[in-house]
């Protein structure tokens, strides 16, 4: 296939245009994906700080080192900032942004403008948040149950629900955008079957957040107008009913793990074809695979609720569909896997994330069976085995697919390569700090501590220790990449358009690319991942 | 405290080692699953490392036979995980016949239990060994949730309804109770403990217990204070329907289906009368919410209860002269 | 600059990130197609909980339906309708390059829906005389119901609020649109603007068709 000799262009997307202006007036989806960059980083450190803070306080068994009034609003900004402000949007909004255009063959995502709005809408929904952190916060959870968020908070929730209100409007206009830009504009011979996998997966995500985020926004919404009108949806004592609350929050929120997931997903099948230069094994099943978790992703939202008083048959009948939404993610772990046999296996930075994905999405994975079995989840749901889980997946999955997807094109995206020897090293404090911090806290929740306990009791310190040094840990882990990341903007070595010796349509344009990403319309004829013929222009 | 181990908690009730071995059987699972992965991972890894710059991988696409096995043996394996969850579920869900009762209220920040008897406990529930208990939860504000590890069990405590959970405890000794659904500021204060005790210990417990009268006697008194006796009269010559042998029936409503008059609809019929109106009567009734609190309105249920035992008089004959109410079945509580 | 722009001559409306004006009209009208689809979810989540609630509470929902104005609402019915014609027919006047005739059918359309947000203003109106409106003033004939009878007019005020503000923002977008048929960008070549607004005009009129039932024919035949 085609490369550029040409270690960096003379012009390029970076600096076709100087001034903050022609910033935050780009219609370039590649420069609307750094702007997206920016903001997701800003929140995801926002959320950090209040996870050190609540593991600092968890350190010892009394609630010593704040308030219980400030605990529960850490716990719940917390919650609130990673899953609206980062989780949901980092990869769709970065990586997807940048890279579903080229992958596809196409100047740009179908529609510009709107693209640009969305990350406005953004951050817009993050300074709504944000206002109501500084201005006393909020204390209901991010799963704002009733009636205690509608009647009994003392707190901003109104500002909170409009917050995540305005800011879902950017994850369903992005989804509309990929849906319509993958369904109309790939280039000639681009076929379904011939998009990486990483486009199947932004597929699925986008259908996610097309039908799923506007129940969310009709539920604040609810949830806003109750506390300001006393309508009593979801107050008992005006006649309403809340539990009803919880099934409209999880119809929602449960898709949107797999809006925070699949995108991750999607970047391990390319690090994985990349890191091995072998086609993923059984690409159909996995690209089935990713609809197929979407679409039973909104039948199993019950299994939030088998303790909230939900009928004993509707239990059943959600357990047994959370059973089966768990196959088609075996089958992407075992397709990964296999790719890796008689593999040209690399061991470089975003491999290690990608094996690091694998192995820690296979434990949460597997700990999700011991929750859609109902029996044990009674004993287990609401403790911190829930909260291991659950971090599991976002943080061992989704946060090491977006590290490792960010070392694996940030040659593409800023023409540079970074120091490997100090990336290989992050990747490793993050992996170990990652296991100290969280595999305690399954023990500790099976014990029965539960989740959101400021104080708790004394037998339960040692657990909470491991799991406080695990974070302090993670927390360095965490900090690295950001400084070696941007001094290769400036020293690092330029990358040449294709460094890792990669097929796909991204590396055959420069590094960085021009703004119309191509200088000719490609034509595809050849399958994805095809590595049959030897690798040009590869930089050891 | 009780006597579990730094990584394990106790087992003290009937249910506890059922869900132990489920979970024994899926930590088994787990393990092997993921030692399979991150030993291919690394074996692969290692083996096939990448030796010169330019060297590819073999060209495989895939391969059905691993497709169909790698689907199918984990889909029978999670089958039989859910049937075995489903069926320890199914007996947390279905208490026995004969239990224990005792009503518990949730409330920012504290449990108060109530036992029928008439002894009022604040954060601690005193229980005898080897029986099975049933407790009827209900929430005065927001949700919160029962829960005592070494038991097992958990449910939500919910406003505006009743749930029940039971237990059967194996062990005497002291355990801790959590509330787990955050409910606000002092959520992890709201705990406390269920005490455990031989039956000799808890008759003598019982006996020392507070002079006050029973939940039903106090509901009885209750029942006359509010003037729910000039409606619901014993010879059917009120405008409400007769109460004596009521509790545990079935009835027929105004819009023709039928309902069995268990607490959750006593509780229901005094705070939303109108909602589901007897067959053949007016919706005259007014409304006591927010005249009644929580606990007065478990001493009225208690009542109503105790009249099941009563004589078992005609089916009540409305003022009005309609079709008398379906004829009643008694229904298993 | 890309070789083929060179000699690629600007056609009116095309968007340099397309081919030609047809992938364009095709994408334009998926991306309006899938918005919809968003909207569906939306009103879908709220019209669920009505649909419990009204299963839950019938007769209160019954005697509290039955004091909206039927008179009122069917008028308003009727407007929409036939404001979706007045669109369809501004689809139709834009395809065949009629300038006039399509401005003309986008004001008839604007002006109906006025017609309808006015009607609407006077129901409203009619709610807060007779205390109908949740809050500390509320007060329902029927006290057997009143509990209950919030809950209705709460989704009511809702229900019939949400869509209101998607009819204004309807509002908008024909005036965007009639500026733009004013100045001829809209042409027999290029006329999809004016087929994706009348979808969301369409859109904003099912809701309707599924509100009027839903708010004010329950029971009717019982009473």
């Amino acid at each position: 296939m085609p490369s550029s000799t040409v270690l960096i262009p003379p012009r390029h997307y970076l600096n076709d245009g100087y001034g903050i202006k022609s910033w935050l007036l780009t219609r370039d989806h590649k420069r609307i994906a750094l702007l997206y960059l920016a903001s997701v980083t800003f929140f995801f450190f926002v959320g950090g700080a209040m996870a050190v803070l609540i593991r600092l306080d968890l350190a010892t068994p009394a609630g010593d080192l704040v308030t219980d009034e400030t605990y529960n609003k850490l716990f719940t900004m917390h919650g609130v900032m990673m899953v609206f402000f980062f989780l949901i949007p980092a990869i769709p909004s970065v990586l997807g942004n940048f890279l579903v255009p080229i992958m596809i063959g196409a100047k740009d995502l179908a529609f510009p403008k709107l693209n640009l709005f969305s990350w406005y809408i953004f951050v817009i929904g993050g300074l709504f948040t944000l206002y109501a952190l500084v201005t006393g916060g909020v204390d209901t959870g991010w799963t704002f149950y009733t009636p205690f968020s509608t009647v009994s908070s003392t707190t901003n929730v109104i500002p909170t629900a409009l917050g995540i209100f305005i800011t879902g409007f950017s994850s369903i206009l992005t989804g509309l955008n990929f849906i319509v830009t993958i369904h109309r504009m790939r280039a000639p011979g681009m076929t379904w079957f011939r998009m990486p996998l990483f486009l199947w997966s932004t597929y699925a995500t986008s259908l996610i957040n097309v039908l799923g985020t506007p129940v969310i926004a009709i539920t604040v919404l609810l949830v806003a107008a109750e506390r300001v009108f006393h309508f009593g949806f979801f107050d008992p004592r005006l006649g309403g009913d809340p539990v009803l609350f919880q099934h409209m929050f999880w119809f929602y929120s449960h898709p949107a793990v797999y809006i925070m997931v699949l995108p991750a997903m999607g970047v391990i099948s390319e690090l994985v074809a990349a890191g091995c230069r072998k086609p993923v094994f059984g690409y159909p099943f996995v690209a089935f695979a990713s609809l197929a978790i979407a679409v039973l992703g909104f039948l199993v939202w019950g299994h939030h609720m088998f303790v909230a008083g939900e009928s004993v048959y509707s239990a059943m009948i959600f357990s047994i569909l959370s059973f089966l939404v768990a196959i088609p993610s075996a089958v992407k772990v075992f397709n990964w896997t296999a790719t890796m046999y008689k593999g040209a296996v690399s061991w470089d930075t975003a491999m290690l994330y990608a094996y690091g994905f694998i192995g820690l999405f296979t434990i949460g994975g597997l700990t999700g069976l011991f929750l859609a079995a109902i029996g044990l989840d009674v004993h287990v749901t609401d403790t911190y085995f829930i909260v291991a889980h659950f971090h599991y997946i976002m943080v061992g999955g989704t946060i090491m697919g977006y590290l490792g997807g960010l070392h694996y094109w940030w040659p593409k995206i800023s023409g540079r390569l970074y120091n490997e020897a100090l990336a290989k090293l992050s990747a490793g404090i993050i992996f170990i700090g990652f296991n100290l911090t969280f595999f305690p806290q399954f023990v500790v929740g099976y014990l029965g501590m539960p989740r959101r306990y400021h104080a708790y009791p004394p037998d339960f310190q040692v657990l909470n220790v491991l799991s406080s040094a695990g974070a302090s840990i993670l927390g360095v882990g965490y900090l690295l990449p950001m400084f070696y990341l941007m001094w290769s903007l400036r020293y690092g070595r330029l990358a040449g358009s294709n460094p890792w010796g990669s097929v796909g349509l991204e590396w055959t344009t420069t590094s960085p690319p021009p703004t119309e990403n191509f200088t000719e319309t490609p034509v595809v004829t050849w399958e994805a991942y095809d590595y049959r013929a030897p690798v040009e222009g590869h930089v050891a | 405290m009780g006597s579990g181990t730094p990584l394990f908690p106790e087992a003290a009730s009937t249910m506890a080692s059922r869900v132990d071995n489920l979970y024994f059987f899926l930590l088994a699972l787990a393990a092997f699953f993921s030692i399979l992965i991150a030993g291919l991972i690394v074996y692969y890894a290692v083996k096939y490392h990448r030796r010169t710059p330019d060297q590819v991988g073999a060209p495989i696409h895939g391969g059905m036979a691993l497709e169909i096995g790698w689907t199918v043996i984990p889909l029978l394996i999670t089958m039989v995980i859910f049937v075995w969850g489903a069926s320890v579920y199914y007996a947390m869900a279905r208490p026995p016949d004969e239990t224990l009762n005792v009503y518990v209220v949730g409330k920012q920040w504290m449990w108060k239990f109530q036992h029928l008897d008439g002894q009022r406990e604040i954060n601690e529930l005193h229980v005898p060994v080897g029986r099975a208990v049933k407790l009827i939860t209900t929430s005065e504000d927001v949700i919160h949730d029962f829960f005592v590890p070494a038991f097992r069990i958990k449910a939500d405590v919910v406003p505006g309804r009743y749930i029940n959970i039971w237990f059967h405890a194996t062990k005497p000794g002291r355990y801790r109770l959590f509330c787990a659904e955050y409910c606000g500021t002092r959520h992890s204060g709201m705990t406390g403990e269920v005490i455990v005790m031989e039956p000799s210990e808890y008759q003598a417990w019982l006996s020392g217990g507070a002079a006050e009268g029973s939940l039903a006697s106090a509901g009885a008194k209750l029942f006359q204070d509010l003037a729910c006796n000039t409606c619901h009269r014993p010879d059917a010559q009120g405008r409400g329907p007769v109460l004596d042998g009521l509790f545990g029936k079935t009835v027929q409503l105004q819009n023709g289906e039928t309902v069995t008059v268990d607490e959750a609809y006593v509780r229901e019929s005094i705070l939303h009368p109108t909602a589901q109106v007897t067959s053949g009567f007016q919706p005259i009734m007014p409304t006591f919410q927010g005249l009644v609190t929580e606990e007065q309105l478990l001493e009225l249920v208690e009542y109503v209860k105790s009249l099941a035992a009563r004589s078992e008089t005609p089916a009540a004959r409305p003022a009005t002269g309609a079709p008398a109410p379906g004829e009643a079945t008694p229904v298993k509580r | 600059m890309l070789p083929e722009a060179a000699h690629q001559h600007h056609v009116p409306g095309l968007a340099h990130h397309f081919d030609n004006l047809e992938q364009q009209a095709e994408a334009t009208t998926l991306g309006m197609w899938v918005f919809l689809v968003t909207e569906v979810l939306f009103f879908g989540g709220l019209f669920m909980v009505y649909t419990v609630y009204r299963n839950w509470y019938p007769d209160a929902f019954a005697a509290a339906s039955h004091s909206l104005d039927i008179t009122l609402g069917t008028i308003n019915t009727a407007v929409l309708i036939t404001s979706s014609l007045t669109m369809a027919l501004a689809v139709h006047a834009a395809q065949l390059g009629q300038r006039k005739l399509l401005m003309l059918f986008l004001v008839a359309t604007m002006a109906l829906g006025a017609v309808f947000l006015g009607i609407k203003s006077v129901e409203y109106y009619q709610k807060f005389v007779e205390h109908h409106v949740p809050g500390a003033g509320f007060n329902f004939e029927e006290p057997q119901y009143a509990v209950h009878a919030q809950i209705f007019f709460s989704l009511y005020f809702v229900m019939t609020g949400l869509h209101a503000l998607h009819m204004i923002i309807g509002f908008g977008i024909m005036t965007f649109m009639l500026w733009w048929a004013w100045r001829g960008t809209i042409t027999a070549e290029y006329y999809s603007p004016i087929e994706i607004a009348g979808l969301y005009w369409h859109f904003v009129d099912i809701v309707w068709i599924f509100l009027f039932p839903l708010l004010y024919l329950l029971g009717r035949h019982a009473h």
